[in-house]
């Protein structure tokens, strides 16, 4: 059963962070003039923040919890639990999460640890953080998801370099009896290799030959320990799954596309979530976009696009459907309502 | 379900690269100009949206001219 609701868990605010430097689609000479403007049209995304070498997914993190801390005038000794969503940790190991409890100076009480996941990252999280503050033994929490996906990416390969940007996000959330939110959450490994960095885990570790670069066709170009993308299989796997996986979520809700006010996917490209919304019927001007300035950034996507979207989230019963779907192969949806969330601006660090 | 000289016409809609009138049945689709994978993801966009129909890349290496790929279509379609 992957439908199920979670009672006593709401988020108060969101913030994001992405690195200052900014990478232009119409600059990509790897491909033609004319392919570009086809590519920034198909995919939506025209610009991307791309983090220096050296800065990490917790770097944006720890800018987005402290701006998101400052503005909700929290007291850093209530926060006792700490979830850090992404594929880009900054080690191996130890969690990332844990390095953030101590460099945000939280309490050795706070419980922290870390979430592999990509695309669907952020609504896993919000389900396993929300869990958890219901069981009433938590006060405040901080759902940090971000990804560095710009360190995975080949810039000879085309059908990955100009889609991905970086970026890191927080999420406030504080133990509330009453509140609701609703989750459904799907899996399938069988389509593991559709997105995948098939070295530099235990089962292939680096070797010389996982840095040799090979050429798979005019315009992909790269090596074992680079993102490998194939956008078709994806782009059948998300307008296959996700529009059904809403439905089933609104059916258990008793609600219809009617009852939302904002429906906020995960940023992949453009041509395929206009799809995955033509067939949901959700009208244009309630699914916000972030794609055009930040392209996608894996598991910050959906607070970075709620973020951009902040006049709607700062009202109060702003009624907000969530769909995020990806890697793995996993996907999942989720429902709640937004009461007067305080979201400062992007950063740009 | 359209008639292929309908559906020509709502491809070079999409496609919007490609001079209107310049596609027919028998055109190779890998043989538009300046084609490339985003064309394969525009065209199997609007199989989705106008035809509610799911074409996969499998489909399209088997498939070589339009009237191959609206036959595909128009076959799932019923």
């Amino acid at each position: 059963m992957s439908l199920f609701r979670v009672t006593g868990a709401e988020i108060k605010g969101i913030s994001a962070a992405v690195p200052a430097t900014v990478v232009s689609n119409r600059d990509y000479e790897i491909i033609s003039p004319a392919e570009r403007e086809v590519l920034i049209k198909t995919t939506g995304i025209e610009k991307r923040h791309i983090a220096h070498h050296g800065e990490t997914t917790g770097d944006l993190c720890y800018a987005a919890a402290e701006k998101l801390i400052t503005s909700l005038r929290w007291d850093k000794s209530e926060i006792d639990l700490l979830i850090f969503v992404s594929q880009s940790p900054d080690h191996f190991l130890p969690a990332t999460s844990i390095i953030l409890q101590d460099r945000l100076g939280l309490s050795k009480t706070t419980v922290a640890f870390d979430i592999l996941l990509g695309c669907s990252g952020y609504v896993y999280g919000l389900s396993v953080i929300s869990s958890m503050m219901a069981t009433g033994g938590f006060r405040k929490a901080l759902l940090l998801a971000g990804d560095i996906s710009s360190a995975g990416v080949n810039v000879k390969d085309k059908s990955t370099y100009p889609l991905f940007g970086d970026a890191g996000t927080a999420t406030a959330i504080e133990y509330n009896r009453g509140y609701q939110i609703t989750f459904n959450l799907q899996s399938d490994g069988s389509g593991k290799d559709a997105i995948i960095i098939p070295h530099g885990g235990v089962k292939y570790p680096i070797t010389a030959e996982s840095l040799v670069e090979k050429e798979y066709e005019p315009g992909i170009t790269r090596h074992m320990r680079n993102l490998a993308l194939n956008g078709m299989d994806v782009f059948n796997f998300s307008v296959r799954e996700a529009p059904p996986n809403v439905k089933a979520l609104l059916d258990y809700c008793e609600k219809s596309a009617e009852d939302v006010d904002l429906f906020v996917m995960h940023q992949a490209n453009f041509l395929m979530n206009e799809t995955i919304r033509k067939k949901l019927k959700f009208p244009a001007d309630k699914t916000p976009y972030s794609l055009r300035e930040f392209g996608n950034t894996s598991s910050a996507s959906i607070p970075l696009t709620l973020v951009n979207s902040m006049q709607e989230v700062q009202k109060s019963s702003t009624r907000v459907l969530l769909s995020a779907f990806g890697v793995g192969l996993s996907w999942g949806s989720c429902y709640l309502e937004a009461n007067n969330w305080s979201c400062p601006p992007i950063q740009t660090i | 379900m359209d008639s292929i000289d309908q559906f020509i016409v709502k491809l070079e809609r999409e496609l919007d690269m490609v001079e209107p009138g310049t596609l027919n049945p028998e055109v190779n689709y890998r043989n538009i100009p300046n084609w490339s994978s985003m064309y394969a993801l525009i065209i199997v966009a609007l199989c989705e949206t106008e035809y509610d129909v799911a074409v996969t890349g499998e489909d399209l290496r088997k498939c070589n001219t339009i009237s191959d790929l609206y036959n595909i279509v128009a076959s799932r379609k019923g």
